[in-house]
């Protein structure tokens, strides 16, 4: 605290949104308190409960707004996943739309003023990967059994390069959910962080309206973000999966 | 590191200090250099406590967080993903295909009547030609009645004019006949009362040859 107090009189405290803290009373935290990231991750469970049932319970031919943006979400993932891993991967369609939605309505939620965004948080964001990953792996395995290793086998390139080209594939295979769960995080967490530290300068009454101007433009980019990042999560995950359904190269 | 900072630093301070005051409980007389020393300690503990207390890092690495945050996002993917694959999807699904049935179907119900539109149009013309064809028959029958009755009125006027002109012909001829006869006995006479005249004895036959010489070609 002793350095941020040096900065003029502003208090930087971009991270202190992040902190995990129980819903009720100062306890300590268990695993199985209920804490602000359980609030928030119900909430977006709700949200998506809201939306893709309550908006759709008309069943309507013509649909009304919500009906519309549910169908919306429903067609993009879909055909998300029937372009990428083709139609044996639409098996596979709730599970990937699970984690659309989770991401992106949590991450949209994440911006509410005063909200906790729990997918800036690695443990959750790595969950998500390596549930993707080991459920691809998993799967690679048991649909194509030991020719899920000619993933790593380059059977196109030279065959003095196999080899060398193996170790990479193997390499970069397992950075997967590596990057995966980073990216998310990262970007979700260095956003809110930013928008924390213009906020900060608001303090002063001349840097004020320049802060706010600032704070505008990083929402703006933020719900790019929110929305973008959700969309990468999933395609990325469509990937590994026709990887795993399709592991020829 | 950090979170283990955090718990640790307050329980050293703590200990600190229950042996600051043991300690100087118990030896207050070993002098003011070990109670310096102690509470030296004591300071620095306190400084190491509020540093980790304050540290600037990542609650995001803060592993005393995990175990709780990785049971409610498995508690909630597993309530999000019974909803979406019990009741969301297959309700949309539901929805998307009865939508584009109910298309597919107007689309086939508007070609079969666009079809059935052909269809009377065609029989609509069908009928308007033959309807044409008969009003055409109809008025060429008419015309063909008409002509017949005009050409046995025009015939029969044609020979009632005939006859009226042959008639009025023989009257002509008639009139003509008798002045033709008229004229030559009265030049009979006239040429018989000349030759008198001039005392020449008329003989009748001669006269009558001379006169007829004369009005040959002038009659007629």
């Amino acid at each position: 605290m002793a350095t941020e107090e040096e900065a003029g009189g502003l208090v930087f405290h971009p991270m202190d949104q992040f902190v995990i803290k129980p819903l009720f009373g100062d306890g300590a935290v268990n695993w199985y308190t209920p804490t602000n990231a359980t609030l928030w991750m119900a909430l977006a469970a709700l949200a998506i409960t809201g939306l893709l049932v309550f908006g759709t319970r008309g069943r309507a031919i013509v649909p009304n707004r919500l009906q519309s943006i549910a169908e919306l979400l429903y067609g993009m993932v879909r055909k998300m996943v029937e372009d990428v891993t083709g139609k044996d991967g639409l098996k596979y369609f709730p599970y990937v739309m699970t984690l659309f939605c989770f991401i992106l309505f949590a991450n949209f939620l994440a911006l509410l003023p005063k909200s906790f965004s729990p997918t800036s948080h690695i443990a959750v964001t790595a969950v998500l990967a390596l549930l993707v990953f080991v459920g691809v792996t998993v799967l690679g395995f048991v649909k194509n059994g030991a020719h899920f290793l000619g993933l790593f086998w380059v059977s196109s390139a030279p065959l003095a390069l196999r080899p060398v080209l193996a170790v990479i594939e193997l390499i970069s295979y397992f950075v997967r959910p590596v990057s995966h769960s980073i990216r998310l995080a990262g970007n979700i967490m260095a956003g809110h962080a930013v928008i924390k530290v213009f906020a900060a300068f608001a303090a002063i009454a001349a840097i004020a309206p320049v802060s706010v101007v600032a704070i505008t433009a990083m929402y703006g980019l933020e719900v790019l973000v929110a929305l973008i990042q959700a969309y990468v999560f999933t395609i990325l995950t469509c990937v590994y999966l026709k990887d795993a359904l399709h592991p020829a190269h | 590191m950090i979170s283990l900072l955090q718990q640790t630093a307050p329980a050293v301070v703590e200990n600190t200090e229950t042996v600051v005051s043991t300690e100087s409980a118990e030896a207050a007389g070993h002098g003011a250099d070990a109670a310096h020393a102690v509470a030296g300690a004591a300071d620095a503990a306190h400084a190491a406590a509020g540093h980790a207390a304050s540290a600037p890092g990542m609650p995001q690495l803060d592993f005393t967080t995990f175990g709780n945050q990785i049971f409610w996002l498995l508690v909630v993917l597993a309530v999000i993903y019974w909803v979406l694959s019990r009741i969301a999807l297959p309700r949309i699904g539901g929805v998307i295909s009865d939508r584009q049935g109910a298309i597919t179907g107007d689309l086939m119900a508007a070609e079969e009547f666009k079809h059935k539109a052909k269809e009377a149009e065609a029989a609509y013309d069908k009928a308007l030609a033959d309807a044409r064809a008969e009003a055409n028959k109809i008025v060429a029958a008419n015309k063909a009645e008409i002509q017949k009755e005009l050409n046995a009125a025009i015939a029969h006027a044609d020979a009632e004019i005939g006859a009226r002109a042959a008639e009025s012909e023989k009257r002509i001829g008639e009139i003509r006949a008798s002045a033709v006869e008229d004229a030559r006995s009265v030049a009979r006479d006239v040429t018989a009362a000349l030759v008198e005249s001039f005392g020449g004895k008329s003989d009748q036959n001669l006269v009558n040859e001379a006169v007829d010489q004369r009005l040959k070609g002038a009659l007629q």
